[in-house]
């Protein structure tokens, strides 16, 4: 007997991304430079996050054209994104054959209420948390991937510290829990009370976590995997950076040898100007996209 | 097999998963990430990952060569997945592999994640039927130059020629530790 979609070959997808770099690229011609770089997936979308932020207006799941160019150009998964709640937009990129789709507060949500039941699907889906509840009611929807959230397209990797090490810290906190308190715990938490005992029992969510939002040298990289994070998703860091190829290479080498200051050290040198940044603490409450979701 | 050091290429991919159930096996197990980690090693286990990711990084700290020669000295080497495609003589689309297993290999051959899939694998040598999970799995096109272990749907999935094992599945994914107890005691132990 075969089966397709279930919850182990889904979450056995970003087993495999574990330890690598997926790359926010926008054509063809950047998923190839990712690629050559190794990075270990690409994210196919239609503008990166800092564009997405000066631009303005809505942003969309990306042109399937745009898609499909991508995933004609590179052998490694393509993944893309839907908005929050949009499962009519993931039903268009499960069809194009993407391997993986991220439901993702970077694009304009379409529902306020709900998030798309990715039980539903055959791809797995990866969604971003702020913290450990946000997180478990996720996975409780079918998502077979975490990242910490951070705030996208800032090049400032202040909020994915903050997400990640809530996330980590509140793993630890349930973990020496009595059992008596799991289940005042999942009310506190608003997550579904059998997560709440498997991470109480395991230690660790029960789908990998990467970190995103905001990691843009291979330092940062470093930063968060020394956190706990399994991986990094890299949006504006790279493409906004003075010179891409370079700082792709960077990037993932500092990932795969994030324990290394030495390897550290001679990666992060001479690679040009990282992307400019923005100081998240002077952007007005609703250009915050971690607040997007629930 | 006591006494035995088994190293897992630990460059991108799921090289804890392996650790891990080397670990539970009860076998010693390190996490290889340059030339003098593999130095420290007899045997070696090349993860589940993508094996683009992971041959950039093994040439760019340059572990080509020494790998290579200690395969050739007879350094046994499972490889799951990309692991099959790193170990291949020939990849189809033209990817450098190490080509040290005398097996063509077409990557991404069942399709992409939608056809990612689990299925019962018999493995009569090993007199079991194991669980195989399948992420955008190699297809081993030619085994003509290797003893076919087990296969699935006509193809080989399990593979063996001499102290080298490929696998285009993953054990490790569903906490299977037969495959790793055959390589561990059997492969590095020498037995035939």
């Amino acid at each position: 007997m075969v089966e397709r979609g279930t919850a182990r070959v889904k979450r056995g997808l970003a087993e495999m991304l574990k330890g690598g770099v997926i790359m926010d690229v926008t054509t063809a011609a950047e998923a190839k430079i990712a690629e050559e770089a190794g990075a270990c997936a690409v994210m196919a979308l239609e503008r990166v996050p800092s564009d997405i932020r000066r631009d303005g207006g809505v942003a969309r799941m990306a042109d399937p054209n745009k898609v499909a160019e991508i995933m004609a150009e590179v052998t490694i998964p393509v993944m893309a994104k839907c908005r929050i709640g949009h499962f009519a937009e993931a039903q268009v990129l499960q069809a194009l054959g993407v391997d993986f789709i991220d439901e993702s507060e970077v694009l304009t949500p379409a529902d306020e209420s709900y998030h798309v039941d990715k039980w539903n699907f055959t791809v797995p889906f990866v969604c971003g948390a702020t913290n450990l509840g946000e997180a478990l009611r996720r996975i409780g929807e079918g998502a077979a991937m975490i990242r910490s959230k951070g705030e996208a397209g800032t090049g400032n990797v202040v909020e994915a510290v903050r997400h990640l090490r809530t996330i980590t810290d509140e793993i630890r906190r349930l973990s020496v829990l009595p059992s008596e308190q799991l289940m005042a715990r999942a009310k506190e938490l608003g997550a579904p009370f059998e997560l709440v005992t498997e991470v109480a029992e395991t230690g660790r969510l029960p789908v990998v976590l990467f970190c995103a939002g905001g990691i843009s040298t291979p330092a940062d990289a470093s930063l968060v995997l020394q956190l706990g994070a399994q991986g990094v998703f890299v949006g504006s860091g790279i493409f906004k950076s003075q010179n891409p190829a370079r700082m792709a290479r960077a990037v993932v080498e500092a990932t795969t040898y994030f324990n290394d200051p030495d390897v550290l050290a001679k990666v992060s040198t001479g690679l040009g100007e990282p992307m400019r940044g923005t100081e998240v603490k002077d952007l007005a409450v609703d250009q915050l996209l971690a607040t997007r979701g629930w | 097999m006591v006494g035995v050091k088994t190293g897992v290429l630990a460059l991108q991919g799921d090289f804890a998963e392996h650790l891990e159930l080397l670990a539970s096996c009860g076998y010693s197990a390190e996490a290889v990430r340059s030339v003098e980690d593999l130095q420290a090693v007899d045997s070696l286990i090349i993860p589940g990952g993508e094996s683009t990711t992971m041959l950039k990084l093994i040439d760019r700290y340059d572990m080509r060569d020494f790998l290579v020669k200690r395969i050739s000295a007879g350094m046994p080497v499972l490889g799951t997945c990309a692991g099959a495609i790193l170990l291949a003589d020939r990849v189809s689309d033209g990817e450098t592999s190490l080509g040290v297993l005398s097996i063509v290999v077409e990557r991404n051959a069942y399709g992409r994640q939608a056809q990612s899939f689990e299925a019962d694998i018999d493995v009569p040598d090993l007199d079991c039927t194991i669980k195989g999970v399948f992420i955008r799995a190699p297809v081993i096109v030619d085994a003509a130059g290797a003893t076919v272990v087990a296969t699935w749907a006509g193809s080989p999935v399990l593979v063996r020629s001499g102290n080298l094992v490929a696998c285009t599945f993953h054990p490790e994914l569903a906490g299977e530790e037969r495959v790793h107890r055959w390589f561990v005691e059997q492969v590095c132990g020498g037995e035939g």
